[in-house]
């Protein structure tokens, strides 16, 4: 108490004698003009304080430092310019300012320089100055500190790609494959090969839309090809009958199941027609398994089926559908039908249609049917069906979109049946629903999306695939190279697809072309695929002879490849228009076929030749001239290669072969005209009878 | 009625059961195993993927004891250099001793050495480095180009899809990740044997000239590609200075 009092006496005259804080700094105009000149100095200090304080002036002076000690000191800060960078490409809408603390992005003395940002930018195909750094990187290049230029803000949102899926960003402008982008080439197979374009449209800037390259089968005659028990099965889970099945898994219960078994059953029209005669030899099949065997072997059936081996390994191509349980699948008068001719089911099937006689039909039919599995329908037992699952099933079919692969009677293809996929590369954050724990960005959504289409809300229709990571990274690399600025680049960028060819050969020969389905290996003017040599200049390759007698009984030029030409067992008025039409029409405009001929070169010459070819140019490492001596694999066999290419051309490939099929491997040895002369006369003079002659 | 409680009853015991049996079992394997004395790396090592990208193989170590033989349950964590992800970064090895862990490399290009360690029994970790190659924009093309150009011969792994011509050659290639041969020699030369084929230097004419097949650039991106994996590390010639 009396402390207080104390306390009260000593506070209380206080407040008298002195004036308050405001009163001392407030109290009379001068003093205040005083004060609040201060203050305002203060203020305006803040501004330069902040800018002499910033992360790029810290990250600057650091750099110098680091510079300092080096013995290319003088020229490292020679190059340097302190303050703000900035690279401005208005018809690109860059402002990127990266290289304000990025400094040594382009010095090549920093290649021993690991610490960030200073390193050297690796070696890229194009110059920062016309690109920037946010057309591949992204972010945001306008910013000038580490968080807002490399992480995403709500008012702005583009972070930074992560390194893995950079290759979209060449994707942009590039929509051909590119050597340096096997990630993003990837992708964009895996998409066409999955038919992705079949539920999403994707339009390309160049005008037209992204097209699915597989066929998915037509529905409309199934009940001729198999049963409803395997449909019932597939449905379910195609992995289960194929593990390399590309039709992803609805997840659908077993009453969805039945009732869209029941509806593609019902739902089925017969073949029209009467081409379609089931060969009674395929009743009385011959118990003789290996001809089976051997004559799915000579067929070359594998170059476009696989067929899972003891071992569980797929083993074969992947053009055609995988074998392993055929047995299970097909109903044997329909399997038999289609070996005989499957053009009649399916006139635009990828399968030639082999000339194979009924008995080797039989053959082939028994040998698949024995690819099967006991158990694998063993516990499907279906009741017949009912007019309400009918109903049903065609209900679920056009729910969950069944016709925008497949070809149902009665149902049309949906348009716009799933989101459109032309920008989600740029989709914004905002919009998308992330699963619980994911993180928030747009590659982790994509990625997610590709792993666990539904895991991200209920009801959502989109069915699983089983890609593996790395099939998910390439995939989500191509898609987010379909974004904004892809569609808003400037034209002179743009490096479009060159259109698919729908180049068709004329007359006989293009019926018999597309009937024994040589577009499926073959490429000719741009149609077909690059399983076997593109035939666009066939006509000026091979001697007329060759080609007569390869088509008779094709003997491979490659030992070593296990993809071949099949045997079609064509008759002799088929190879007569074949071989007519190709020495025709697949001429090269760039030489005249005739202007060196085939035979009668001085044994000098060809002496000189082989000298060249066995000494100077060394091609016995990749080719054979001489089976006993040479072992060279890699390029076609030469034995006999004097009947079987043309003299000019053998002349003008060696010349330059890339220009003459892009993309071959065989290097351009820029030989002289000599040299090159001299080895065609020794190659042209590798005859076929000369050989025999020789044998003898 | 009562049996069915009486049966749910026993049911309940039993989970509680198992559960507490499965409490001690993990408890075990964060405590260091019997007698760890060493890491061995099973597979996965020197493995090259696209900086930022997830190598194709997993990583794969053993935890083997002084006897030798491996030792389950132990606790293997492994760490890398900034941005190495790990999918899982920690955790006990099976029932074969084995640790398996996908890795994904950081986004800059370069080498990355990976640690694997456990702890021995007084505790002690026991370390294991492992290395993997992140590869840039140039050595992808040049892995793109050395496939399609090069592997043929100078692979000698034969696959069905691409034959290894290695046997048939007289002159054996070098595979390219053949530091010991490779490292002294110079870019300058390497480009000279790849531009104008092996008799350039004196080398055998088995070996053709690519200069005018491939681009300077594509030339460049396979030397750099041939650097990048050599083993032993190829060190570039010129002057290092320190780091800061």
């Amino acid at each position: 108490m009396v402390l207080g009092l104390a306390l009260e006496s000593v506070v209380e005259p206080s407040k008298h004698r002195r004036p308050s804080l405001w009163s001392q700094l407030f109290g009379d105009p001068i003093r205040a003009f005083g004060s609040l000149s201060l203050l305002l100095l203060l203020s305006l200090a803040i501004a330069p304080s902040k800018d002499h304080f910033s992360q790029w002036r810290h990250y600057q002076n650091s750099y110098l430092k680091m510079i300092r000690g080096r013995g290319d000191a003088v020229t490292l800060r020679r190059h340097f310019q302190a303050g703000i960078q900035q690279i401005w490409i208005p018809e690109l809408g860059v402002v990127d300012r990266c290289t304000t603390c990025h400094v040594g992005v382009k010095e090549a003395g920093l290649t021993d320089v690991s610490l960030q940002p200073f390193r050297r930018h690796p070696v890229m195909p194009h110059d920062i100055e016309q690109f920037g750094c946010v057309i591949c990187h992204r972010g945001q290049g306008a910013a000038t500190t580490v968080e807002e230029a490399h992480m995403s803000t709500l008012a702005w949102e583009e972070p930074m790609l992560p390194a893995r899926y950079l290759e979209s960003s060449c994707g942009q402008c590039h929509r051909a494959p590119l050597t340096g982008t096997p990630q993003l080439n990837e992708g964009r197979r895996l998409m066409a090969r999955y038919g992705c374009a079949h539920c999403h449209t994707v339009k390309l800037p160049e005008g037209g839309s992204l097209e699915a390259e597989d066929d998915a089968p037509s529905l409309s005659h199934i009940a001729e090809k198999t049963t409803r028990e395997w449909i019932y099965a597939w449905v379910k889970d195609p992995q289960a009958y194929a593990a390399t099945a590309r039709m992803p898994n609805f997840k659908l219960s077993d009453e969805e199941a039945r009732d869209i078994s029941a509806f593609l059953i019902a739902n089925s029209t017969p073949i029209s027609g009467d081409t379609f005669s089931l060969p009674t030899a395929a009743q009385n099949t011959p118990s003789d398994p290996t001809a089976g065997a051997s004559l799915y072997g000579e067929s070359f059936c594998a170059t476009c089926h696989a067929v899972q081996n003891a071992a569980g390994n797929v083993v074969g191509g992947d053009i055609g559908p995988e074998l392993t349980r055929i047995g299970n699948k097909v109903r044997p008068e329909w399997l038999a039908a289609w070996i005989k001719n499957p053009r009649v089911y399916d006139p635009l099937t990828a399968m030639p249609h082999y000339r194979f006689s009924d008995a080797q039909v039989a053959v082939l039919t028994g040998y698949l049917q024995t690819k099967s599995d006991s158990e694998f329908l063993a516990n499907v037992h279906l009741d017949p069906r009912t007019p309400e699952q009918v109903a049903h099933g065609k209900l679920l079919c056009t729910e969950y979109g069944c016709a925008s692969c497949h070809e149902i009677s009665g149902i049309k293809k949906a348009e716009n049946f799933a989101p459109e996929l032309t920008r989600i590369g740029s989709k914004p954050i905002s919009q998308l629903i992330f699963a619980a724990g994911m993180p928030h960005t747009l590659p982790a959504y994509i990625s997610g999306k590709l792993r666990q289409p539904r895991a991200f809300a209920a009801g959502l229709k989109m069915p699983q695939y089983n890609f593996t990571a790395a099939q998910i990274d390439a995939i989500t690399t191509a898609l987010l190279s379909l974004n904004e600025r892809a569609q808003t680049l400037p034209a002179r960028l743009s490096e479009p697809l060159s259109p698919a060819s729908n180049y068709q050969p004329a007359g006989r020969a293009g019926q018999l072309m597309n009937d024994l389905a040589c577009f499926s290996c073959h490429r000719i003017n741009g149609r077909g695929s690059d399983l076997a040599p593109d035939l666009t200049w066939e006509g000026s390759v091979v001697q007329g002879k060759w080609l007569e007698e390869f088509l008779r009984n094709p003997n491979t030029l490659r030992p070593a490849l296990i993809r071949r030409m099949p045997k079609f067992n064509l008759t002799a008025d088929e190879i007569a228009t074949l071989s007519d039409y190709i020495m025709t029409v697949y001429q090269t405009p760039s030489f005249d076929r005739e202007s060196m001929p085939n035979s009668g070169y001085p044994a000098v010459l060809v002496e000189e030749g082989r000298q060249l070819f066995y000494s100077k140019y060394a091609c016995q490492s990749c080719h054979i001239v001489d089976p006993k001596a040479d072992k060279g694999y890699i390029g076609p066999t030469l034995t006999e290669v004097g009947s079987r290419l043309n003299a000019t051309w053998v002349y003008h490939w060696l010349k330059d072969p890339q220009a003459l099929r892009p993309g071959t491997i065989e290097p351009n040895r820029n030989l002289t005209e000599e040299d090159a002369r001299a080895l065609t006369a020794f190659l042209m003079s590798q005859k076929e009878s000369a050989r025999q002659e020789t044998r003898k | 009625m009562r049996d069915l409680r009486i049966l749910t009853g026993f049911l309940s015991l039993g989970l509680v059961l198992a559960g507490c049996t499965r409490t001690p079992a993990s408890n075990a394997a964060s405590k260091p195993a019997r007698g760890v004395s060493a890491l061995v790396e099973v597979s996965g090592g020197k493995q090259a993927a696209a900086a930022g990208g997830m190598l194709l193989q997993p990583v794969i170590v053993q935890v083997n004891d002084d006897q030798g033989s491996a030792v389950p349950g132990a606790l293997v964590s492994i760490r890398g250099p900034r941005g190495t992800i790990f999918d899982p970064p920690t955790g006990p090895t099976d029932s074969s001793g084995q640790f398996t862990t996908n890795v994904s490399l950081g986004e800059m290009a370069g080498r990355y050495q990976l640690t694997a360690s456990a702890l021995n029994a007084v505790g002690k970790a026991i370390e294991l480095k492992v290395e993997e190659i992140a590869l840039g924009y140039e050595e992808i093309l040049g892995r793109e180009l050395s496939e399609k150009y090069c592997a043929r011969c100078h692979d000698q792994e034969s696959t069905p899809e691409r034959l290894s011509n290695y046997d048939n050659l007289a002159v054996k290639p070098h595979a390219f990740n053949e530091g010991d041969t490779l490292n002294p020699i110079s870019d300058a030369d390497l480009m000279a044997i790849i531009d104008h084929g092996g008799p350039a230097l004196n080398r055998s004419p088995l070996m053709p000239p690519y200069g005018y097949t491939l681009s300077k650039a594509e030339i460049h991106a396979l030397i750099s590609y041939i650097r990048m994996i050599s083993d032993p590390p190829y060190r570039a010639p010129g002057t290092f200075y320190a780091q800061p």
